[in-house]
């Protein structure tokens, strides 16, 4: 899933030179911040039984709690293809407004 | 807090921090909702994959039950909390000038 989900994203820094990877501090900046938040929520999702994983289904590297380390490269990986996909948008809507036009 | 309770407080969250905090008004824009239409696509997929196949499970005694795509109707919320926090800061990172280009 997250293979899928980083392939289906990072073609656009290759093919639309959408520049996300190359904005690094930028991005890091955008997505950490987010990262822990929802790492947070995670771990209290976990801790209180709100969700779980599969074991058999998981790589095996286990953080705190069990939390697989799927689930926090998740927290970086689905961001990144956020943000690699508004820049796509804006590389074939260059005219629209996107809020951090000068 | 239920799992629905803790993802409509996180989109109240972001809708306030798009708006008041970081003022990137991303919930105004074309730009935004097309990219989000695309997000939320994928999204489907990779929810209907995870839940569909067991790897991640729900305890329904903190969802509502809805279910859209195999997965709790609440993930869209989860999602939609992330991915525009994350774009809204990106947006407000460029506008202060960092990498703008």
């Amino acid at each position: 899933m997250l293979i899928f989900t980083f392939l289906g994203s990072i073609w656009l820094e290759v093919f639309l030179k959408v520049g996300v990877l190359r904005r690094i501090k930028r991005a890091l900046l955008s997505i950490l911040p987010v990262a822990i938040l929802f790492l947070i929520w995670d771990y209290h999702a976990v801790i209180s039984g709100h969700w779980w994983f599969d074991e058999e289904q998981v790589v095996g590297i286990l953080g705190p709690k069990g939390i697989p380390l799927e689930e926090f490269l998740f927290f970086i990986v689905v961001p990144l293809a956020a943000l690699l996909t508004i820049e796509a948008v804006r590389t074939q809507r260059p005219h629209w407004k996107f809020g951090d036009e000068q | 807090m239920t799992y629905t309770q803790l993802a409509i407080l996180s989109v109240i969250l972001v809708v306030i921090a798009d708006r008041y905090v970081l003022k990137t008004h991303l919930l105004q824009r074309k730009a935004f909702w097309t990219a989000y239409a695309i997000i939320i696509s994928f999204q489907l997929i990779t929810n209907w994959w995870l839940t569909s196949r067991k790897i991640l499970s729900y305890s329904e005694d903190v969802i509502l039950g809805l279910r859209i795509a195999s997965a709790p109707a609440e993930d869209l919320l989860f999602g939609f909390s992330m991915v525009t926090l994350t774009i809204s800061l990106w947006i407000f990172w460029g506008r202060k000038g960092i990498q703008r280009l």
